[in-house]
């Protein structure tokens, strides 16, 4: 199998990366840091990659998708899974009242990610098969005080795979929307944890498994599902007085 | 966030910093005031306080491969790869790690930085035997390597240095082959703990050597023991030789009330385990999971030992003198009504030239204490028994040994401190053991 992995120095996709090298999937990763590339593409050779290989690129540069992207393609000879990772956790006081950081932000984890998938979806369709999966977020299920700036560029994403999934299916090409809550990380590095965090390790478990199965929505860890359908099922004139 | 050894006790509180690279640990170390100090931390496996401090630093994310060479069987990564993901990567290879300890749980940093042993140190000596070379960001922020030919000195106290010299990035270190991932196990009965030294000398040959011990067994029955002896299985030349499964789960969610480990269950535990094993069959084919992990199979299970946490000790005594001293310390133990579910019993081969390693020439008895109040003044009394026997205690389980214990038993301490105080003058890098001991402070 041939994975290629954008935002792959994020810890979800690094999670993700080594899962598919121990299975020795071909990979191919692009992010911004080159030195931590360097060390991942090193890291999963060892863990059992038949081939790992990487490009370097800001996302935010929107006008270098399509070379980069074709670059992927050529490098791995197709592409079964396109994982795309990448993202930023903005602080919601300062992006509210910066429009210029606000715009970065939801470039980062919105915008940024439809410029790859229209990229990439006429890439999958020509091969008629494989799988795109993105990490959203359970954020972007409700736009709440703490988070909404982050939470409306996810949301952007999710309702984007959902009309994508519909166009695609005809060509055997499959949308997975993954959704984790929260996740001990670097990124999450200044929160305090408690039991609902969860390891990226354990993420990227359940990421693999959904893309094998073909899942559309997938919440990680599951229990994520219920939590957010609570959330949402609370009534507006509730809701707005809440601040978590 | 709350911080704690792997037994649970002393709980203290921390900052946790996880610096996800060399470059970002290196800022953090000289980001530092004059007066902080840390302490680096990886899986937290350590038993006591060998890894609390206001500061952890954390290896967490410093867990990538950098180079694995088949052919000179050498792999290089970094601190906070665990032991267990190492095997992962060597089994399906047919290499394998030379040392391993009781748990594979533990990252490649701690193993260096406790010097740690496993059921082959008689023939193969400790870990850090193994470790070609270490790379580290010491307290001036600097990052240098060190091995028994360059910085010699700071490799001798890094290895089984508890952390105190620096943290450990990544280090390279030498693998072994195998002929398969099984374990061919025998398992030996001894009567009494005079029966059980004849069986580890007769067995002095065997690759992995390892005895549990009925640790409430008295009069002519102490020391009872089953010794496990195995051997790497030949290989049946099948794909499933260097399969690696591992064992699946069980989980203590919580702390478990701690009267339920009491001496009666723990009577009934101990007679019980020794008469189902006694029955068993003499010889048999493990994973090697099964054969060296067994505890792994459930995690958490220092939480059995309730909320207070528990002790484990560890000592060694020369030979000469082992079977007085260990018969002392067990007549001692169950004198003062207490027990141990794990008692282990292993026979170590030489010293290496680290200067704080635990391993000396001798053998070792293993303990796990409920820890309660009452339990304190007895182990000062083991202490005193293992002093008068030319022994010592593993600074990797210890919560609780005094300066005086801890110098009197550790003859290089000096040495090392010379060298501690040329690499990091200011004790950037100080735990509460080593403030304990008289290393810092």
């Amino acid at each position: 199998m041939k994975v290629l992995i954008i935002g792959a120095t994020s810890a979800i996709a690094k999670a993700t990366a080594r899962n598919y090298a121990q299975q020795g999937y071909s990979l191919h990763l692009i992010a911004r840091r080159e030195d931590q590339l360097e060390l991942l593409v090193s890291d999963l050779l060892v863990r059992g990659a038949s081939k790992a290989s990487h490009s370097v690129l800001d996302l935010n540069k929107f006008a270098q998708h399509e070379k980069i992207l074709d670059a992927a393609f050529t490098e791995l000879g197709g592409v079964d899974i396109a994982l795309i990772c990448h993202g930023s956790l903005p602080d919601q006081d300062k992006v509210e009242k910066n429009f210029k950081q606000a715009q970065k932000e939801i470039n980062t984890n919105g915008i940024s990610v439809i410029s790859l998938l229209t990229e990439l979806a006429p890439k999958f369709v020509e091969q008629q098969q494989g799988t795109i999966a993105v990490i959203t977020s359970v954020a972007g299920d409700r736009g709440r005080q703490p988070n909404f700036v982050y939470g409306a560029a996810k949301s952007l994403v999710s309702t984007y795979l959902q009309g994508l999934r519909g166009k695609l299916l005809a060509h055997n090409v499959h949308i997975v929307d993954i959704r984790p809550g929260l996740v001990d990380s670097p990124m999450t590095a200044q929160f305090p944890k408690g039991p609902l965090w969860s390891s990226p390790e354990r993420i990227a478990q359940k990421i693999v498994k959904s893309i094998r199965r073909g899942s559309h929505t997938v919440y990680a860890p599951g229990y994520w599902r219920v939590i957010m359908f609570i959330v949402s099922a609370i009534p507006e004139f509730v809701f707005k007085r809440l601040k978590f | 966030m709350e911080a704690m050894g792997w037994g649970r006790y002393p709980k203290t509180t921390a900052d946790l910093i996880q610096p996800v690279d060399s470059q970002a640990l290196q800022k953090f170390i000289s980001s530092q005031k004059k007066s902080a100090s840390c302490i680096s931390r990886g899986s937290g496996r350590s038993y006591g306080d060998s890894a609390l401090s206001a500061q952890l630093v954390s290896s967490r994310f410093l867990d990538s491969f950098l180079e694995l060479d088949e052919q000179q069987k050498v792999l290089r990564c970094g601190a906070g790869v665990k032991l267990g993901d190492i095997l992962k990567v060597c089994i399906p290879r047919g290499l394998f790690l030379p040392v391993l300890p009781g748990t594979k749980a533990v990252s490649l940093g701690g193993a260096i930085a406790a010097d740690v042993h496993g059921k082959n140190h008689h023939l193969d000596g400790s870990f850090c035997a193994h470790v070609k070379q270490i790379s580290l960001v010491l307290a001036s922020g600097e990052l240098v390597t060190c091995s028994e030919r360059e910085n010699t000195e700071l490799f001798r106290a890094t290895c089984g240095g508890m952390g105190l010299t620096g943290v450990i990035v990544d280090a390279s270190l030498s693998l072994d082959s195998i002929p398969s991932s099984y374990i061919d196990q025998r398992s030996l009965v001894a009567n009494n703990l005079r029966e059980c030294f004849e069986h580890i000398q007769d067995n002095a040959d065997s690759k992995y050597s390892v005895a549990w011990l009925d640790c409430l067994a008295t009069a002519k029955n102490l020391g009872r023991s089953i010794l496990y002896l195995g051997e790497h299985a030949p290989s049946k030349n099948r794909r499933t030789d260097t399969l690696y499964r591992e064992r699946s789960h069980l989980g203590v969610p919580f702390s478990t009330p701690s009267f339920l480990l009491n001496k009666t269950t723990m009577s009934l535990f101990n007679t019980s385990y020794f008469g189902v094993q006694k029955r068993k069959r003499r010889s048999t084919t493990l994973g090697c999971d099964s054969y060296f992990f067994p505890l792994d199979s459930i995690s958490n299970w220092n939480r059995l030992y309730g909320p207070n946490g528990f002790l484990q000790y560890q000592f060694v005594i020369p030979s000469e003198g082992a079977l007085e001293g260990i018969t002392s310390v067990l007549e001692k133990v169950s004198e003062n009504g207490k027990g141990s579910f794990l008692t282990v019993l292993k026979k170590f081969g030489e010293a290496n030239e680290n200067l704080l390693s635990f391993p000396k020439s001798g053998y070792t008895l293993t303990l796990d204490f409920k820890n309660e109040p009452a339990l304190f003044p007895l182990l000062e009394e083991l202490d005193r028994i293992v002093l008068a026997h030319d022994g010592r205690l593993y600074l990797a389980k210890d919560a609780r040994m005094s300066e005086e214990v801890f110098k009197a038993s550790y003859p290089n301490w000096e040495r090392f401190m010379s060298i501690k105080n040329k690499y990091d003058p200011n004790n950037r890098f100080a735990s509460l053991q080593s403030n304990r001991l008289g290393l810092t402070q």
